[in-house]
């Protein structure tokens, strides 16, 4: 298919056009060269700039799709969730409380294994009212069969975006995917981003086929009846082999990425930031990796060898690959820019999950949890170096607190 | 290990939940005063609240707590000491909303165990309706038309004290006569000397006589294979049922009508308590019926009528209500009949059998009790029911 198509564009990626946008257009740039049929929209902060980019694109005759303004995100949710099950190719998106407004629309989408994809513009889950980032949004559906990919710049949430729908949309999969973006970071700041030209895309995408699954009069069927304990349990395994193959999947899909766009992001799971010979490293998701990484360039300069791991895709979890990369190291820090109350050692989410990613592993270095950001605080180049110095005492054998609160007033 | 005792209601979605509730507390609530633990509980799955739906309530009791546990940790328990049908037409068996595929209603009675039914039919009447059991039980019957009202009205015609005097007598091992009698009495402190009366009564008339293992119905009742979960389409799809196809006349063999395809998993059909038997001499293919019917029940025949199809209905008697001919279609208690053959076939091979049978089954038709249709149905009913409670 790719081979038929565009075989010399393998070998120019220039041949793409450059533009200056935000991390929102280059999703919205995304949808337009999927071709996406339906897009729902109604508008919350940040998630809003994507619909009024796709909004412009429609009305500048750019982008064809069916463009619809619903009466609030749980509407929003369930149009295209039923114009995905009819076949057509969906998008739409939110961010914070609008997110867990459609949260009942969202529970039911894996189940019925449609592959929407939508961005999470992540904002902080009310009250009080707040714009900033957090990811406690998008984090909330983790266990109920999306898929989730955090991504860091522009241009990784454009290609992201291609990725999810190959990946949502093939039939081992058919499950939904959020790609989340830092409120303001990602989605208000403009940067230079390759736009591939839809040859390309067309070759990397196939149509989405919905088989046997399709609602339309040629092929009757009932979805969603009625369906008690007699029932749940297999309906469930079926959800859950859908997201074990995913892992499959997208490696497949970033390796034919990397050789039809000539972008190629390595391990697809987690991004890993001068780790060969790090002593510690920190883990984390999203738009914090530049200040981690600024810090971490000064900190080499002065001899200290910190590494940095940006983690990628949520869900699928690549727990083992994740754990033996990790069990290199001599101590791990783990930033959350979110929260989870109550949790074990009342760390952020991502901090937990990496926790029980490592206790099957050989070697468990000691593992700190951080929270930071919140609300969209700054993380700043101070902050990073002193998790980085926490982290270094730690695994020099000094009991350090199991989660510790950063840039807060004290 | 204490003992363990176990009693099942099986009774219909609505109209008798109620009463199911009234007899399996108050069977705990006398257990408990003779020092004995128990618990009372609906069947979840069966989701009662649907019109006619069989369903099932238990009370499980125990010499001790720790025997108690054992009882509770299972869904329901495999089988029971006693079994009580509160209504006779679901001796022909039981689909519910909580399985698949039909249960004998004598499933879970143990060998040497007892079925009360209400019903105003003999032991001889009712066993031909119930599946054959590879073990001898008893079968009593507490003589009554079926009880029947809403979800939010009790009709309060002794029904549940006279079954649960039927109790005492035949396992005075769970609770004796005196103590459901207290109970009655506390439970119901405006006339509950009068219900412990009709309690005694029930006590002293109530009798049981052995099914033997060759006395019933001997069709083998149909079941349904639940698939694992690689073989179910995913998504939680499932493939419609088919259209339909033209009927055949069976004297010119000529193709016609339309039967739609049905429900393969569930039938529906144990659900009614009452059928419609149609007059084909006076119908005049209005097509009312077949547009009313919820269930699409009506086959339409190469020669133009509307043929009730008894495997698929569930006895709503909207058809009835909506015929404009006198008594073409009537609704008739299920008990009076022994299959579920097509009635349109039966008239097309004998005319003057088939009318002769029809007026037969009309004029005999049995009581029917099944649901609320007018109001002061149940004043009406309530003191027939205490005549017949007096007589035992």
């Amino acid at each position: 298919m790719a081979e038929a198509i565009v075989p010399q564009t393998k070998q120019q990626p220039v041949g793409d056009k450059i533009s200056l946008i935000t991390g929102s257009e280059a999703i919205a740039v995304a949808c337009k060269l999927a071709d996406v049929d339906v897009i729902t929209a109604y508008p919350i902060r940040p998630y809003d700039t994507v619909m009024q980019y796709v909004a412009k694109m429609v009305s500048n005759g750019e982008m064809d799709c069916e463009y619809i303004v619903a009466e609030g995100e749980h509407s929003q949710f369930e149009i295209v969730k039923h114009a995905s099950a009819c076949g057509a190719r969906v998008f739409c998106g939110s961010s914070g409380v609008g997110w867990m407004y459609a949260m009942e629309a969202l529970t039911v989408t894996p189940a019925l294994r449609i592959p929407m994809i939508a961005m999470v513009g992540n904002r902080a889950l009310d009250d009080p009212g707040a714009f900033g980032t957090e990811h406690n949004d998008a984090l909330a559906v983790r266990d109920l069969g999306w898929q989730l990919v955090w991504v860091d710049s522009a241009q990784e949430a454009l290609d992201t975006a291609l990725i999810a729908y190959r990946v949502a949309e093939d039939r081992r999969v058919f499950l939904p995917c959020a790609i989340s973006c830092d409120g303001a970071f990602l989605t208000h700041s403009q940067a230079m981003v390759k736009v591939p030209s839809r040859a390309k895309v067309d070759a990397f995408l196939p149509r989405y086929n919905r088989g046997d699954l399709l609602l339309h009069p040629d092929n009757p069927i009932t979805v969603a009846p009625q369906a008690n304990e007699d029932w749940l349990m297999e309906i469930r395994r079926q959800t859950a082999a859908g997201m074990e193959r995913s892992p499959m999947v997208i490696r497949e899909a970033y390796k034919e990425f990397a050789q039809i766009f000539g972008r190629d992001y390595g391990n697809p799971f987690f991004e890993e930031y001068m780790t060969d010979d790090a002593d510690v490293v920190l883990v984390g998701m999203g738009t914090l990796s530049t200040p981690v990484k600024v810090a971490i360039r000064q900190m080499r300069a002065e001899g200290k060898k910190v590494g940095f791991v940006r983690v990628r895709w949520f869900r699928p979890f690549a727990a083992e690959d994740l754990a033996k990369t990790l069990g290199r190291f001599k101590g791990v820090g783990v930033i959350d820019r979110d929260f989870s109350l109550g949790s074990p050692y009342e760390s952020g989410v991502l901090t937990s999950e990496v926790r029980a990613a490592l206790y099957p592993a050989a070697n468990r270095p000691p593992l700190l949890g951080f929270i930071a950001g919140l609300g969209g605080r700054e993380v700043t180049v101070p902050d990073v170096r002193k998790m980085s110095d926490m982290v270094q005492q730690a695994a020099a054998g000094k009991p350090q607190p199991a989660t510790t609160w950063i840039g807060l007033r004290e | 290990m204490g003992r363990l005792f176990a009693v099942e209601i099986v009774y219909r979605g609505i109209f008798q939940k109620t009463l199911a509730k009234n007899i399996s507390r108050a069977i705990v609530l006398a257990a408990h005063r003779e020092g004995k633990p128990g618990i009372s509980f609906g069947r979840y799955g069966d989701s009662p609240e649907r019109n006619g739906i069989p369903a099932k309530s238990f009370a499980i009791v125990a010499t001790d707590d720790v025997t108690l546990e054992e009882g509770m940790a299972k869904y329901e328990p495999k089988e029971v000491d006693v079994s009580i049908c509160v209504d006779d037409t679901l001796c022909k068996g039981v689909e519910s909303w909580a399985w698949y595929g039909q249960q004998p209603i004598n499933k879970l009675v143990k060998p040497g165990g007892t079925l009360i039914v209400t019903s105003l039919l003999e032991p001889e009447a009712l066993i031909p309706m119930m599946h054959l059991k590879e073990q001898p039980y008893r079968l009593a019957v507490v003589k009554g038309t079926p009880s029947f009202s809403g979800l939010w009205v009790y009709k309060d015609d002794h029904t549940d004290v006279r079954i649960l005097g039927a109790i005492a007598k035949v396992m005075p091992e769970l609770f004796s006569l005196a103590s459901i009698q207290e109970t009655i009495r506390e439970e119901e402190k405006k006339t509950g000397e009068l219900k412990a009366v009709s309690a005694q009564r029930a006590f002293d008339r109530t009798t049981t006589v052995t099914v033997k293992p060759d006395q019933g119905n001997k069709e083998v009742p149909y079941t349904f294979k639940m698939p694992n979960w690689t073989e179910m389409r995913e998504g939680i799809a499932i493939p419609s049922i088919a259209r339909g196809h033209q009927m055949k006349d069976p004297d010119s063999g000529k193709m016609g009508g339309f039967q739609p395809e049905r429900n393969t998993t569930f039938k529906k059909y144990l659900t009614r308590t009452m059928r419609p038997v149609v007059n084909f001499d006076t119908c005049i293919k209005c097509t009312l019926c077949w547009i009313a019917c919820p269930d699409s029940v009506f086959d339409v025949t190469p020669d133009g009528f509307y043929d009730a199809n008894m495997a698929a209905c569930c006895g709503c008697g909207v058809c009835e209500d909506i015929c404009p001919v006198d008594n073409c279609i009537s609704m008739i208690n299920e008990t009076a009949f022994t299959d579920n053959a097509s009635q349109w076939e039966a008239w097309r091979k004998d005319k003057p059998a088939y009318d002769k049978w029809l007026v037969a089954t009309i004029a005999n038709r049995p009581e029917r009790s099944h649901g609320f249709r007018y109001r002061g149905q149940y004043e009406e009913q309530v003191p027939d029911m205490l005549k017949i409670a007096q007589q035992g």
